[in-house]
């Protein structure tokens, strides 16, 4: 192993520090004793055990998690089929304001996002609520399927969708059988994107939620309006671990993939 | 015993299987094929050869449907295919990538075609192993392409193309990506399962010995038009133009004044100060005519003392000498500055070799060795 000089440690510890201690310190005072969040009073997890007793926070989870799986998956279906329609189009009519327009809200603020579906549900008469949210996150979370999936498209060998066609495939076939499975990484990462991005949002939800359904942000972000418990603590850490673990998983099946598919390949070249 | 001579394209009955009637395919300004016609008959192993851009892969890609000629109609055993998708035909394509499917194992790619079609499941698996047998390849069925070497994913990808049994098998350079003693295996390989199967193919390449080698004809592609097409060895003898004599193998070529002599026979002014060269010409060329006299140089004869009774001598000293091992072409610089290429056979050793650098040498050839073209 190479010795790093002291600038390179000194610069490596400073990121790091200015990355992970707060996390760090939140997941300290998840199991804190006392009530006061800044005092150490001793290890205890009796903040787990009350934030498994709240049911307000339980269904603010659930009600995340099934809008989340929900947009996230309507919006991979949507910007799936928009991507295809980008790279495999060729030049059709209006297809710079097509593509203009898909990726216009990566760079929109979300407050005017927001807002702007806020008009639309009152204009349209639609009560606010889970459905309302879901239509909202899939809205801003569509063109970030679409980047990705298009970035994996437009390295597609094309050869490999004309022999299908060339076999004696449909084009829907095609797309199914072969295009689809190829790009599966993709779109599963984009979905991924998706979840995440309707998980953690604020803004939007805030102004799309109503008095039926919140989110857990939009009850964390009330929450702590009202002061910082160790309850809150409690609940990041479980979400903290959660992400982590997934980040790790998904990095150690890529990585054991890519040396099976190296070691396949010289195997090959040697027969 | 005669051996039974395979040339439909001299007989009149024979009816083509492809017939190309003025296609003609144009990409906004940039025309790719030139009012092209053409007839490709079943069984043969058809070659089209010509350097990038030529327009040989457009042919290729409206044989299989991936474009639709912008003029003239193609017919596939008399029916005129135009309104016909890639998926209907009974055409099959193998691509330069290959363009295995990287998600199925060796055995699923070879099925994929089959399953598109209602065919049961035995048959499926009986016509897979067949394919496996011909091409070698048993071993690996289970494999995913990405597990076997660039030969064996060559012999995956015409196992699949040919799977269905197709009219017409077309091949995009198919041994472009192989080292070059691989790609001559392969090239008889190709040859013997293009017997074996009686399939029609079409392929395209870029590498003339390829093309000479596997053909039974050979088309000679330059910027949307066809040059000539004719066997191999009609199109190395009798090269119908200097674009084709050039472009396949190596060739002096050697601009003149023609003056007839006598039957058949022309008299070629070249060089001031040399001696006019004595040709025959089957096609025939007015008094005072330009020419090209092309001769391979093969066909002319480097000798270390002035010969006699040849047609034409010229004398020169050697520039330069490629050494291939089993033949060396000789450079050598006439007085008047011309360089003309002549090749011998090594069949002595090294050391027992008559010329080198610097000598001064006698180059003959006889009046039926060159060919005389007039463009």
């Amino acid at each position: 192993m190479k010795r790093l000089s002291w600038f390179n440690t000194v610069s490596l510890t400073l990121g790091f520090a200015f990355l992970y201690v707060p996390m760090i310190i939140l997941v300290i005072f998840s199991f804190n004793e006392s009530k006061l969040v800044t005092v150490w009073a001793g290890f205890s997890t009796k903040w787990y055990g009350e934030l498994m007793q709240n049911e307000a926070f339980l269904n603010a989870a659930w009600v995340t998690i099934k809008v989340a799986v929900v947009s996230s998956t309507i919006a991979t279906v949507l910007g799936t089929m928009a991507a295809y329609v980008l790279v495999r189009g060729g030049r059709f009519m209006g297809r710079t304001l097509f593509s203009g327009m898909i990726y216009a809200p990566l760079v929109m603020p979300e407050v005017i996002t927001g807002l702007s579906l806020l008009l639309l549900f009152i204009g349209m008469g639609l009560d606010r609520g889970i459905l309302t949210i879901v239509l909202a996150h899939t809205t801003f979370s569509m063109c970030y399927v679409s980047v990705v999936v298009s970035s994996r498209l437009v390295t597609f060998d094309r050869s490999l969708e004309e022999t299908a066609l060339d076999l004696g495939c449909s084009p829907a076939e095609a797309f199914r059988l072969v295009t689809l499975p190829i790009i599966a990484p993709a779109v599963i990462s984009g979905w991924l994107l998706a979840f995440t991005l309707s998980l953690d949002d604020l803004v939007i939800a805030s102004f799309t939620s109503g008095p039926a359904a919140t989110t857990l942000p939009i009850k964390i972000y009330s929450a702590v309006r009202l002061g910082v418990s160790p309850e809150i603590n409690a609940l990041s850490t479980i979400m903290i671990a959660i992400v982590t673990l997934g980040v790790i998983t998904a990095s150690l099946v890529t990585k054991r993939q890519m040396v099976r598919q190296k070691r396949d390949e010289q195997a090959a070249e040697r027969t | 015993m005669t051996i039974p001579v395979f040339e439909p394209w001299n007989d009149p009955e024979a009816k083509p299987l492809i017939q190309f009637q003025n296609v003609s395919k144009r990409f906004g300004d940039f025309t790719a094929i030139d009012d092209l016609t053409i007839g490709i008959y079943e069984k043969e192993f058809f070659a089209l050869l010509g350097p990038s851009g030529c327009g040989k892969t457009t042919m290729m890609r409206m044989l299989a449907g991936f474009e639709t000629p912008t003029e003239g109609a193609i017919f596939l055993a008399g029916q005129d295919m135009a309104p016909v998708p890639p998926n209907k035909r009974a055409t099959n394509m193998m691509f330069q990538s290959y363009a295995l499917f990287p998600h199925l194992s060796i055995w699923e790619n070879i099925a994929f075609g089959l399953k598109r079609e209602a065919m049961p499941k035995n048959d499926i698996s009986d016509r897979v192993d067949e394919m496996l047998r011909l091409t070698r390849l048993e071993k690996f069925a289970r494999r995913k392409p990405h597990q076997i070497s660039g030969g064996q994913r060559q012999r995956v990808a015409l196992a699949r193309s040919l799977a269905k049994k197709p009219k017409l098998l077309l091949l995009d350079e198919p041994l472009g990506a192989l080292d070059k003693k691989l790609r001559q295996d392969t090239q008889f390989e190709l040859m013997d399962i293009q017997e074996k199967t009686g399939t029609t193919f079409v392929i395209v390449t870029h590498d003339q010995e390829e093309a000479m080698t596997v053909a039974s004809r050979v088309a000679v592609m330059d910027n949307g038009k066809i040059i000539q097409v004719a066997t191999p060895d009609r199109i190395y003898e009798t090269p119908n133009s200097v674009y084709v004599a050039d472009f396949i193998g190596e060739v002096n070529i050697i601009d003149g004044i023609a003056t007839p002599t006598g039957e058949d026979r022309y008299s070629i002014a070249w060089k001031e100060g040399q001696a006019p060269l004595n040709v025959t010409s089957a096609t025939a060329f007015s008094d005072g005519q330009k020419c090209h006299l092309a001769i391979r140089p093969e066909k002319v004869t480097i000798n270390a003392e002035e010969p006699s009774g040849v047609d034409n001598v010229v004398q020169g000293k050697i520039l330069d000498i490629a050494y291939l091992g089993n033949i060396s072409t000789y450079h050598v610089e006439l007085p008047s500055g011309a360089v003309i290429k002549a090749q011998s056979a090594n069949t002595r050793r090294i050391s027992r070799r008559a010329f080198t650098w610097e000598y001064t040498v006698w180059l003959s050839w006889t009046a039926t060795a060159g060919v005389l073209l007039a463009t």
